[in-house]
């Protein structure tokens, strides 16, 4: 699904990204995590096109295709999410308009017939309750005075409307009090499937306690130094970030 | 006219070609005030940039062009077009002006509630007199604008209102002015006059629409005056043709408790300009003026409002939206004037532009001048482009890039619709705001 190979990214002339390689199969829920400034957030922008990063080594490719040369949209198309750890306040344009537009884009470039209002409720309307958005939420412009629960739950409602092949959560877990972590934490359960792959871009553990990951990756200085499974992230919480820094300076 | 002459020249052998042709030619004041507003004309010319009014705008292409004055026009103009642009939905008076002539065929006109006159301007001139036509010429002061006195001499038609105390029209009255394309550019001079007495209400659209390419200069001037409590809505969409040229005022008297909502949509003329003076006379007078102003490629358009606050707790609020795109070059001026004694004055101001070239330009100009104490007064503007951050975010939700730029386009400028109240109006502008953007086929499903 997701070759990431050898990747080095600058910002501002500044290398933040140096050498990342992954392999995500299709069904595999992924970790990232590391401390601030390790690299997490570029590595999740990059991979959805942001252009204020520049790539300047190594590969990724993405269901076989070069991933780098796509604009966003395209990579939206062919089944790419980011769900922001920042999502934008956009004044004026509605919610579920936008995200019945997103579905059809994306239905049309998989040849499938656009949905029509009354079809696309039906495909919201379960997905709704189960992330507790309500009709209001809904009929608002995209994030405007949304509290921060509701942003992401909003994003990772977007991912289950969406259905996309890779799912790439940005700190979807920051700023959430125990019970929107707990229904964010069932959204993204109820994302994961065989045909899809899923990586969490996290600072700590906590959501990891509701969505087991297959794998776990530290990033640290822009570099994956340690990969495992889910005990390295409990590990993690219980340790920091430090003795992983210790190992790799000893190695 | 004589080519070879000097602008003003052309102007005097035009007006003494057709005068005995305009409206009221057999009334003598009104021929002698014609005259009069000519000599005023011929005195000062066209403005230029020396002049603090026209800094930014440049008028010489109006100026050294010929235009001929427009004659009845007969020729049919395919009856879609007009449909296209009328509200036919809508159970409403619609006087239609072709090229500033009326055309009764086209236009319809309901039964009217007891009180309430809606006449041609023309048919005033001609067979209406004293207090009918006292308030012409009281609040477009055209000893200091020279468009206002060419005007007042050419003035041809156009509509008269008058409302008697308390009466209401409950349906909006849509005056039409279209311009068509003939072998000439023509000139026309649409003359509006809207009386509405105590606590009278009425809602107007002042449509201006250019069909093909045509290459005209309509020069028009609105008056109202209000009487106390009275509440007007006003509208004006502007949507001349891109060769034609379009300047406009709106001149507006406010007396106690009188309330004006404003709304002016200027979207089309290589040069348009657009003023709206009003004076808030008496105590509790209010208006709200509301402006979005879309150019492109090589258009020029200007936006002056002035708004006098004569007395105690008057208020205005004014917001102005523009969006320019291409080469296009915007003007905004809006001038507050809080006189002495009008305390408790409440003026707030703001004007926003969306900049999506890099060759477009606009010139944004706020002026304050408090005479009063203890009032309250804001302004504040700002030029800016699309949020990068918004358009990324739209585009890793698959809306491509074009669309993703039309729809907050569309987001900037659309907050000024959202503000009309009477939803027929704002259906129609809305859709005449989105066929203006690119990728509009695309957008139009978000919306």
């Amino acid at each position: 699904m997701l070759s990431i190979k050898n990747l080095h990214v600058k910002a501002d002339n500044k290398t933040i990204l140096r050498g990342i390689n992954l392999e995500v199969k299709a069904g595999e829920v992924h970790a990232i995590m590391g401390p601030n400034a390790s690299g997490k957030s570029t590595l999740a922008q990059v991979l959805a096109g942001r252009d204020s990063f520049e790539v300047t080594q190594g590969s990724v490719r993405y269901q076989g295709k070069d991933l780098i040369s796509m604009a966003p949209e395209e990579r939206a198309r062919e089944g790419l999410f980011l769900a922001f750890q920042y999502p934008v306040e956009i004044p004026g344009v509605n919610n579920v308009y936008l995200l019945k537009a997103a579905l059809n884009a994306i239905r049309k470039h998989r040849g499938q017939a656009e949905l029509d209002a009354v079809e696309f409720l039906g495909v919201v309307k379960e997905k709704m309750s189960l992330l507790q958005i309500n009709e209001d939420l809904l009929n608002r412009a995209v994030n405007e005075g949304f509290s921060g629960g509701e942003k992401k739950r909003n994003e990772i409602f977007q991912a289950l409307v969406l259905e996309p092949k890779l799912a790439i959560l940005d700190e979807t877990d920051s700023g959430l009090d125990i019970d929107a972590l707990k229904i964010v934490a069932e959204g993204v359960n109820s994302l994961r499937s065989d045909d899809r792959a899923i990586l969490l871009v996290t600072h700590y553990q906590r959501l990891l306690n509701y969505v087991i990951p297959d794998y776990v990756h530290v990033l640290s200085d822009g570099q994956i130094v340690k990969s495992g499974d889910r005990d390295l992230s409990l590990e993690l919480e219980k340790r920091g970030y430090d003795w992983v820094k210790q190992e790799v300076a000893n190695a | 006219m004589n080519a070879a002459a000097g602008p003003v020249e052309r102007y005097l052998a035009e007006f003494a070609r057709v005068k005995t042709t305009l409206a009221g030619a057999a009334n003598p004041p009104l021929q002698q005030a014609r005259k009069s507003a000519l000599a005023r004309f011929a005195k000062s010319g066209f403005p230029t940039r020396r002049d603090e009014n026209w800094k930014y705008t440049d008028i010489r292409a109006i100026e050294k062009r010929t235009f001929k004055t427009a004659e009845p026009s007969h020729d049919g103009i395919a009856r879609d077009r007009i449909d296209a642009v009328r509200f036919n939905a809508l159970e409403c008076h619609e006087l239609v002006f072709i090229n500033g002539h009326f055309s009764k065929a086209l236009s319809r006109k309901p039964t009217l509630p007891k009180g309430v006159i809606v006449d041609t301007l023309a048919s005033a001139l001609e067979h209406r007199g004293g207090e009918h036509l006292e308030h012409l010429s009281q609040y477009a002061n055209d000893g200091a604008n020279s468009f206002a006195a060419l005007n007042t001499a050419f003035m041809a038609d156009g509509a008269y209102i008058n409302l008697s105390a308390n009466a209401r029209v409950d349906h909006p009255i849509h005056l039409l002015f279209l311009s068509t394309e003939q072998d000439d550019a023509l000139m026309n001079h649409p003359r509006n006059l809207v009386i509405l007495g105590e606590q009278a209400e009425l809602t107007v659209i002042e449509s201006y629409i250019g069909l093909d390419g045509a290459k005209n200069f309509t020069n028009t001037v609105t008056e109202v005056a209000l009487g106390r409590g009275a509440v007007i809505e006003h509208y004006k969409l502007q949507q001349e043709g891109f060769m034609s040229y379009h300047i406009g005022s709106l001149h507006i008297r406010q007396s106690r408790d009188s309330r004006v909502y404003s709304h002016s949509i200027s979207l089309g003329g290589a040069i348009a300009r657009n003023d709206i003076h009003t004076v808030l006379a008496e105590e509790g007078a209010e208006v709200i003026l509301h402006g979005l102003y879309m150019a492109s490629n090589r258009q020029h358009v200007d936006n002056h409002t002035r708004i006098d606050h004569m007395s105690p707790r008057t208020q205005s609020v004014e917001l102005y939206k523009g969006v320019l795109d291409g080469h296009a070059r915007g003007v905004f001026n809006g001038k507050v004037v809080v006189h002495e004694g009008a305390v408790k004055t409440d003026a707030r101001q703001s004007n926003n532009n969306l900049l999506l070239s890099d060759t477009a330009e606009v010139d944004t100009k706020p002026e304050l001048e408090i005479y009063a104490d203890d009032v309250k007064c804001s302004h504040g503007a700002t030029v800016g482009q699309l949020d990068k951050d918004a358009l990324y975010y739209l585009r890793t939700r698959a809306i491509d890039e074009d669309a993703a730029s039309s729809l907050l386009t569309y987001a900037f400028a659309g907050d000024v619709i959202h503000h009309i109240k009477f939803a027929p109006i704002r259906a129609r502008l809305e859709q005449v705001v989105i066929r203006r953007l690119p990728n509009m086929d695309r957008i139009r499903d978000i919306l």
